[in-house]
C-alpha cells in the first residue's frame, strides 16, 4: 500500500457518491429499536426508475440523539431547486415510514415526519474530534473511512516520523487516559517505548462496563478503523508488533464490526507485515471478555487475555514494565486511542488548544437518566456540568436537577449547587467524584440518594472478583448496611459503622474496583447526609 | 440510684452480680460451676442475685455485672436480655454463643423458623412427623439467632466454648477487685482503642 | 554481601537484597500479620493483613509483595493499620460459618490466631450464614467450604509445588469457591495425587484430614517447606 493508493480509494469513493444521501443509524441503540428493518425498508424504497442513480442509502454509525431513534438523516443535493435544509434528521422512524422519507428525499422536499432540530444546543455545542466520523461514515466499509482521511495519520507516522517523535507529539498534546484515571498518555507511551523488553504489546481496553455508559461501544460500532489506526500508531511509537482489543462479550455488534475492520485492513495491507512498505509489522487480535466488570482493571484484563482467571494483581509492577506474559505492555482505552489519529494529523498544538490547562481535548459522555436528550455527546474539557445538563441535555422535563452522577460505580454524585463546576479531571475529583470513562447520569428530586448509593454498591458487590477480603466481604456488608438504612431499620451506630467500613475498604482493597467502591456512598454522604439521617431510627427494631 | 453508675452506690454495698442463660447449652455455666471451692470465695466477695443455679424468678434491679451465656434465639431471650441491659451496669458476653451465635446460630442458614421447624420435626423425623403446635408453651423463635451485642450494648467479651474456669475467675476478680472504683463502669469504656459501635 | 538498609517502625534494619518488606521485617524480628502468605509459594497480596505504611507512598502497600528499598521508612503497627486489620478479620468471620468449637483446627487455626493477636473479640457486622457444602468424597481428605477464607494457598501449593493444579477458584465475589478439577467432587478429581499439601497449607480447618476430630488437626507446614527449601536452596535435610 502506498499513499497514492490510499488517495485512489478515497477518490473512487468520492466519485461514487450520489447527490442525495439517506443515512440510517446502525449502531446498537437504533438497531434495538428496529433500525435494521428501517434500513432494509429504505433500501427497498429506492425506486429503480433512474432515481436510484441520484440517491444512495448508507448504513452509518451513531447519530447521537439515541433516545429519539431510529434516526434517519437525509442530505439533499447541494443547491437543490427547492432549497430544503441540507440536512434533515428524522426521529423515531418506523419501517412503514421509509417509503415516504425516500420519496421526499428524491423530490428534495421535507417529509411529513417529525424531524429533530439540528440547530439545538445538543448538536451545536458539541465539539466532535473522537466522534467526527461517527454517524457520517459507514463503519462496515473501510473505503468510507479512507475517504474521511482514514489511515493518513498512520502513513504520516510510519513514513515521516521516528517513533520517538510520535511519542513526543502525544506527550505535547496533553492527552490523558480516557478510561477514567486520566494518566497522561504520553508518559505511559514513553515508559513502554523506553522499556528494554524484547517483545511489547499494545492493548485496547474496550471492556466498558459502567452502568449507563456506552461511549466506547458507540465509537467501535461507528468508527472501528479509527481505533485500529490509533493502535497501530501507538504500536509503532512504542515498538510493539502485536495488539489485542479486549472487548466485552455483551457487545456483539462492536465485535462483529471490529472483526470485519481488522480483516479488511489486513487485506489492504494497513495491518499485517510491512505496513506502507515500512519495516513496521502490526497485527491485532480480539479477546472477548466473559462479562466481568473487573476485567476492565488492567492487571485483571491482562490475566484474562493470557487465559487466566480475570482477577487483578498488586501494582507495581505496572504493565509498562511487566505486562502481558511478562513483557512491556501499553494499555489504553478506546477513546484515548481514537484521539491519536487526529492529534498526528492536525498536530499537538491544535489538540492542546481545546480544553483546559490540565485537561486537553474533548470528552465523550453517554448522557442518561432523567434528562430530555439521552445520547452520546462530545464536549470540550472545561465545559460546565450546567451546560451539559441544561443546554445540551435539555434539562429535566418538568423537574429539577438534583445531582449528576459521573464515573459510574467508582464515581460520585455531584449536587445541583455545583453544576457550574468545569468538567475536567481535577475539578470533578475535588468534588469527590471522578471524570470516569464517560457515564453521566442525571437525577431529579425523585431519586433518593441513599438508594442510588445502594444501587451502585450492589453493582460493586456483584462485580467484585473475590480476591481481596475488603472488596469481597466489605461490599457485601456495605450493601447490607445501605439496605438497612433504606429500609428504615438502621441506627446512628449503623451509619457510623458504614463510614468506618467505607474508609477501610477504600484504603485496603487490592485494585481500583474495591478502592473506589465506597465512592458513591462517600460522595452522597458528603452532599446528602441529611437523606441518610432522615432514614435512621433511634433504636434498633425488629430483632 | 442510677443502675448505670455503680460508683454512685453507697460504699458499703456489696457488689451484686448475676449470670443469665439464654440460648446455649449451659456449658458456660458448667464451666462457671467448675470454679468449685472458689465459688465460696466469690460468695464472700459479692452477692449472686440472679442465676440459673439460684432460684430467683425475676431479674432484679441494680445489678452491677452480669455474665450472659447463650445467643438471642427466641422472644423470651429477647425480653430477658433487654431487661438485663436496662438493669445492669456491665453486661459481659459469656462464651462463644453469646459472642458469635456459635452452634446455636447454625440454624440461621434456614430462611425462616418455620422452614427450620419443618426440617427438624417433619423432614428429619423418624416417627410421628409433626411440627409442635402449642406455640404458647414454647417461646416463639426469632427469624435469626443473634449474638448478644447485636441486640444490646455489650461491655466485655469472654471467649471460649466454654470459657475455661480460670479465665472466668480472673475476669470476676478483675471486676470485683476494685469494687469501690466501679469496676463495672470501667468495663464499659472503650476497648481496643476503638469506640464501640 | 550487599544489603538494603531501611527503617521499620523507626528502627534501622538491614535486609537481604531483593527481600520483600515482610521478609525484611521477619529477618529483624518484627511480626506482620499474614493469612494468604505461605513460605515457599508465590505471594498474591490478597488478604490485606500485611498492609504497611510506607513514608511517601499515598497508598498502603502489602508487605508480602513490596520489595524493601534503600532508605524506605515502614510503619507496620500504627493504630490505623490495627483498626483495618481488626475489621478485615471481622469481615472474614462474618462471611462464612466459622464455628470454632466444632472445628478440627480449633487451637491450630491461623484465622483464630490472627483474631486473638489483633484483639478482634467480636464481630460488629451481621453474620452472613451462607449455605455451603462439605465435600468428603475423597478417601483421605475433606473440604468444608464453611471454613474457607479463599486465601488460595491450596490453589498455589497444588499448582506450584505439587504441579497438579487440582485446585482452582470458581465463581466470583463472595460467591467464589475453591473447586477441584472442573468442579467435580474431590474424590473424582483425576489430577489429585493425594499428596496432602493443600491440607498442610490450609490456614483454617477448611481442608482437613478425615478422621481428625475437634481441635485435633495440626498443619504440618514443614512438609511443604522441606520440598520448597530443597528446590530453592538445595537444602535436603529438614
Amino acid at each position: 500500500m502506498e499513499k497514492s493508493e490510499l488517495e485512489a480509494i478515497a477518490d473512487k469513493e468520492r466519485r461514487a457518491r450520489k447527490p442525495v444521501c439517506v443515512s440510517c443509524c446502525t449502531a446498537a441503540g437504533c438497531l434495538s429499536a428496529n433500525g435494521g428493518e428501517v434500513l432494509e425498508g429504505l433500501r427497498a424504497a429506492v425506486p429503480a426508475d433512474g432515481a436510484d442513480e441520484r440517491i444512495e442509502v448508507r448504513a452509518v454509525g451513531c447519530m447521537k440523539l439515541c433516545s429519539r431513534g431510529p434516526l434517519v438523516r437525509t442530505q439533499g443535493p447541494a443547491g437543490g431547486t427547492e432549497k430544503p435544509p441540507d440536512e434533515i434528521l428524522y426521529e423515531r422512524v418506523a419501517p412503514a415510514d421509509t417509503g415516504a422519507l425516500i420519496r421526499a428525499a428524491v423530490n428534495n422536499v421535507r417529509a411529513e415526519h417529525p424531524a429533530i432540530d439540528l440547530s439545538q444546543p445538543f448538536f451545536t455545542r458539541q465539539k466532535p474530534i473522537v466522534l467526527e466520523n461517527c454517524g457520517r461514515i459507514e463503519p462496515e466499509r473501510i473505503e468510507s473511512y479512507i475517504e474521511a482521511n482514514g489511515y493518513r495519520a498512520l502513513h504520516l507516522a510510519l513514513r515521516e516520523k521516528a517513533p520517538a517523535e510520535v511519542v513526543k507529539e502525544i506527550t505535547r498534546s496533553g492527552l490523558r487516559g480516557r478510561g477514567g484515571a486520566g494518566f497522561p498518555a504520553g508518559v505511559k507511551w514513553a515508559l513502554v517505548a523506553k522499556s528494554p523488553s524484547e517483545r511489547k504489546y499494545v492493548v485496547c481496553n474496550a471492556d466498558e462496563g459502567d452502568p449507563g455508559a456506552f461511549m466506547d461501544r458507540s465509537i467501535l460500532e461507528s468508527d472501528p478503523h479509527r481505533v485500529l489506526e490509533g493502535m497501530a500508531i501507538a504500536a509503532y511509537a512504542v515498538g510493539a508488533s502485536q495488539g489485542y482489543i479486549y472487548i466485552r462479550g455483551e457487545y456483539p455488534l462492536a465485535i462483529n464490526r471490529l472483526q470485519s475492520a481488522i480483516r479488511t485492513a489486513r487485506r489492504l495491507g494497513l495491518l499485517g507485515g510491512r505496513i506502507f512498505d515500512s519495516p513496521f509489522d502490526f497485527n491485532v487480535d480480539l479477546r472477548i471478555g466473559a462479562g466481568a466488570f473487573v476485567c476492565g482493571e488492567e492487571t485483571a484484563l491482562m490475566a484474562s487475555i493470557e487465559g487466566k482467571r480475570g482477577s487483578p494483581s498488586p501494582r507495581p509492577p505496572y504493565p509498562a514494565e511487566h505486562g502481558l506474559w511478562g513483557h512491556s505492555t501499553l494499555i489504553n482505552n478506546v477513546e484515548t486511542l481514537a484521539n491519536v489519529a487526529p492529534i498526528l494529523l492536525h498536530g499537538a498544538d491544535w489538540f492542546a488548544s481545546v480544553g483546559t490547562e490540565k485537561s486537553k481535548g474533548t470528552k465523550v459522555f453517554a448522557l442518561a437518566g432523567k434528562i430530555a436528550n439521552t445520547g452520546l455527546i462530545e464536549v470540550p474539557m472545561g465545559i460546565s456540568l450546567r451546560e451539559i445538563v441544561e443546554d445540551i441535555g435539555g434539562g429535566i422535563p418538568g423537574g429539577r436537577v438534583k445531582a449528576v452522577q459521573t464515573g459510574g460505580p467508582s464515581g460520585g454524585c455531584i449536587p445541583a449547587e455545583h453544576l457550574d463546576t468545569p468538567v475536567d479531571y481535577e475539578s470533578l475529583a475535588s468534588l469527590g467524584s471522578i471524570m470516569g470513562s464517560g457515564g453521566m447520569i442525571v437525577m431529579d428530586e425523585s431519586n433518593n440518594m441513599v438508594d442510588v448509593a445502594r444501587f451502585f454498591m450492589e453493582f460493586c458487590m456483584d462485580e467484585s472478583c473475590g480476591k481481596c477480603i475488603p472488596c469481597r466481604a466489605g461490599t457485601v456488608q456495605m450493601h447490607g448496611l445501605l439496605k438497612k438504612i433504606c429500609d428504615g431499620e438502621a441506627t446512628a451506630d449503623d451509619l457510623a459503622l458504614l463510614e468506618n467500613l467505607c474508609d477501610m475498604v477504600k484504603h485496603t482493597s487490592l485494585c481500583g474496583l474495591g478502592q473506589t467502591s465506597p465512592n458513591p456512598v462517600l460522595s452522597t454522604l458528603r452532599f446528602f447526609r441529611h437523606e441518610y439521617e432522615n432514614l435512621l431510627v433511634a433504636e434498633a427494631i425488629g430483632t | 440510684m442510677s443502675t448505670q453508675d455503680p460508683a454512685a452506690a453507697p460504699a458499703a454495698r456489696r457488689p451484686r452480680i448475676a449470670t443469665v442463660w439464654l440460648a446455649g447449652c449451659s456449658g458456660c455455666h458448667m464451666s462457671f460451676l467448675d470454679l468449685d471451692e472458689w465459688l465460696f470465695e466469690l460468695s464472700k466477695l459479692a452477692d449472686v442475685v440472679y442465676s440459673p443455679v439460684a432460684d430467683v424468678k425475676e431479674y432484679p434491679e441494680n445489678v452491677d455485672a452480669v455474665l450472659v451465656e447463650g445467643a438471642v434465639a427466641n422472644v423470651d431471650n429477647l425480653e430477658l436480655i433487654r431487661k438485663v441491659r436496662a438493669r445492669t451496669g456491665a453486661v459481659i458476653a459469656f462464651g462463644d454463643c453469646a459472642i458469635t451465635g456459635n452452634v446455636t446460630a447454625l440454624r440461621n442458614r434456614f430462611v425462616t423458623p418455620e422452614e427450620l421447624l419443618r426440617h427438624a420435626y417433619v423432614e428429619e423425623a423418624d416417627f410421628q412427623p409433626q411440627v409442635p403446635g402449642d406455640r404458647p408453651l414454647v417461646p416463639e423463635l426469632l427469624p435469626k439467632v443473634l449474638p448478644v451485642h447485636q441486640v444490646v450494648k455489650v461491655d466485655a467479651f469472654l471467649h471460649g466454648c466454654p470459657p475455661p474456669p480460670h479465665e472466668i475467675r480472673s475476669l470476676l476478680e478483675t471486676l470485683l477487685g476494685t469494687p469501690g472504683e466501679g469496676a463495672a463502669a470501667k468495663m464499659g469504656k472503650e476497648e481496643n482503642g476503638e469506640p464501640k459501635t | 554481601m550487599k544489603v538494603t538498609t531501611l527503617k521499620i517502625n523507626g528502627q534501622l534494619v538491614s535486609a537481604s537484597p531483593g527481600a520483600t518488606v515482610l521478609e525484611a521485617a521477619r529477618e529483624n524480628g518484627v511480626e506482620i500479620p499474614t493469612l494468604c502468605e505461605l513460605e515457599g509459594i508465590s505471594n498474591v497480596g490478597a488478604c490485606r493483613l500485611c498492609l504497611v505504611e510506607i513514608a511517601g507512598s499515598p497508598r498502603l502497600q502489602p508487605a508480602c509483595v513490596t520489595e524493601a528499598a534503600e532508605e524506605m521508612e515502614v510503619q507496620t503497627d500504627t493504630e490505623r493499620l490495627k483498626r483495618y486489620r481488626r475489621m478485615t478479620l471481622e469481615l472474614l468471620f462474618a462471611e462464612r460459618n466459622h464455628v470454632c468449637p466444632v472445628c478440627v483446627a480449633n487451637g491450630h487455626c491461623e484465622l483464630q490466631n490472627r483474631a486473638r493477636e489483633n484483639g478482634m473479640d467480636h464481630v460488629r457486622f451481621p453474620y452472613q450464614h451462607p449455605d455451603l457444602p462439605v465435600d468428603i468424597t475423597h478417601d483421605r481428605f475433606g473440604v468444608d467450604h464453611n471454613r474457607c477464607i479463599l486465601c488460595t494457598r491450596c490453589v498455589r501449593v497444588c499448582d506450584e509445588v505439587e504441579g497438579a493444579h487440582t485446585w482452582d477458584l470458581s465463581g466470583r465475589g463472595t460467591q467464589s469457591i475453591v473447586i477441584t478439577d472442573l468442579n467435580q467432587p474431590w474424590g473424582e478429581a483425576d489430577t489429585c495425587t493425594t499428596c496432602g499439601k493443600c491440607v498442610e497449607a490450609c490456614p483454617t480447618g477448611a481442608i482437613f484430614r478425615k478422621g481428625s476430630t475437634v481441635c485435633e488437626m495440626e498443619h504440618r507446614r514443614d512438609r511443604i517447606r522441606f520440598i520448597t527449601d530443597a528446590r530453592k536452596k538445595q537444602e535436603w535435610n529438614p
